[in-house]
């Protein structure tokens, strides 16, 4: 999982304030439970629905293996909003894994609340691996809600450090 | 095991609003265990602190290491060199931590990442309750093994004092009477006699109240 995290650069191809700009599309990361959400982004690819190219799929053993971590690092490197896609409850391959991620993206996101990132950028969603279109309506509502929260305002400091102060 | 638990992203923001350069410091021991202080842990602080700072346009660099214990000298070496290099530390060990840290670099300001709270167990994932509070005259013996000292809320050593509900404490609804465990451990085990016996006054001189103690071993002692 941290090595597929690392590779994220982020485009970096929007500035602040740039929210209006129609040309903006907000870049998104889903992490995706392989037992489930990854065969369902799979099957949408199939079945030919389409969503935006700014959507970058993770898959994941378990979202129960995504760590805090990831997603903050995620959101450090600039991304405008992650989907965290697991099994529905019940469901899950090692029985509490999505129960837990639950948990965990509540916590992430009142963090991203109390830094002011905004706790809106992060969503969890339960599916099964054949809801292939309520998975693609997700991937839909999140940019909406990243398009309406705007840029991710770190993108645009993604090179500064504490050496450029 | 020592208990912890973390400070807010706002108050580590605040604790370090001076400084550009910061070692964030976890420890392996107790505080990995209690899920506030570990490398987990101090990783997410620094994530928070990191990007909380680069969106005031005040940015920070973080360092992060975690050592064994930060309680003993012999494992503190290791943050001499990641130390050299930053304007402060941030401890995410518990107070014992800090402080250690804070003697091995007097010329460097230490601050503590977490609030240490107890010596407590785990009582399920993610709960801790608090069942030693280091008197330093250990009663145990005479309460089948369950503390009225830590345990309740009164300190009461010789029974019940008559305000519990339901076997619950009337100081916490969630907490259960010392004195119900104590009972029911004693009778269990076949020493109910021990209650008729009187507890004298503790001497509380052994406690903290007379200040911080300090223990010597001389047959270990080199």
């Amino acid at each position: 999982m941290n090595e597929l995290n690392r590779e994220w650069k982020g485009s970096g191809g929007s500035t602040p304030g740039t929210g209006a700009d129609p040309q903006w599309e907000p870049e998104i990361l889903a992490f995706c439970c392989e037992y489930c959400a990854h065969s369902a982004a799979a099957l949408a690819g199939s079945k030919r629905i389409q969503y935006p190219t700014g959507v970058r799929i993770i898959p994941a053993p378990c979202t129960g293996k995504i760590e805090m971590e990831h997603i903050l690092e995620a959101f450090e490197r600039g991304v405008d909003g992650i989907l965290v896609v697991g099994c529905l409850e019940g469901g899950c391959h090692f029985l509490e894994g999505n129960l837990r991620a639950r948990k965990r993206t509540e916590r992430v996101c009142e963090v991203l609340d109390e830094i002011g990132l905004g706790g809106g950028r992060l969503k969890m969603v339960n599916l099964s691996d054949s809801m292939a279109s309520e998975f693609v309506r997700e991937i839909h509502e999140m940019l909406k809600t990243a398009r309406a929260l705007g840029p991710n305002p770190l993108k645009s400091k993604q090179n500064e450090s504490a050496g450029d102060i | 095991m020592i208990v912890a638990s973390p400070k807010s992203i706002t108050e580590l923001k605040s604790i370090i609003s001076g400084h550009k350069k910061v070692l964030f410091a976890g420890c392996g021991t107790c505080v990995t265990v209690c899920l506030a202080g570990g490398e987990r842990e101090v990783s997410i602080a620094a994530y928070s602190v990191r990007m909380a700072r680069r969106l005031e346009r005040h940015p920070v660099e973080i360092t992060q290491i975690t050592i064994e214990r930060q309680c003993e000298n012999e494992f503190i070496k290791e943050l001499a060199e990641p130390a050299s290099k930053v304007e402060a530390i941030v401890s995410f060990g518990c107070g014992a931590g800090v402080q250690a840290i804070a003697e091995r670099f007097p010329d460097k300001p230490v601050y503590a990442g977490l609030n240490t709270q107890f010596l407590g167990v785990l009582e399920e994932q993610a709960v801790w309750t608090e069942k030693c509070m280091g008197c330093g005259d250990c009663m145990l013996a005479h309460f089948g093994g369950i503390c009225p000292v830590t345990r309740c809320a009164k300190r009461l050593l010789n029974g019940p004092c008559g305000g519990s509900l339901e076997e619950r404490c009337e100081i916490d609804s969630d907490r259960p009477c010392a004195w119900q465990l104590i009972y029911t451990r004693l009778k269990n085990i076949g020493q109910l006699e021990k209650l008729e016996a009187i507890v004298p006054p503790k001497d509380w001189s052994t406690a903290w109240y007379n200040g911080a103690r300090k223990v010597i071993r001389k047959e270990h002692k080199v």
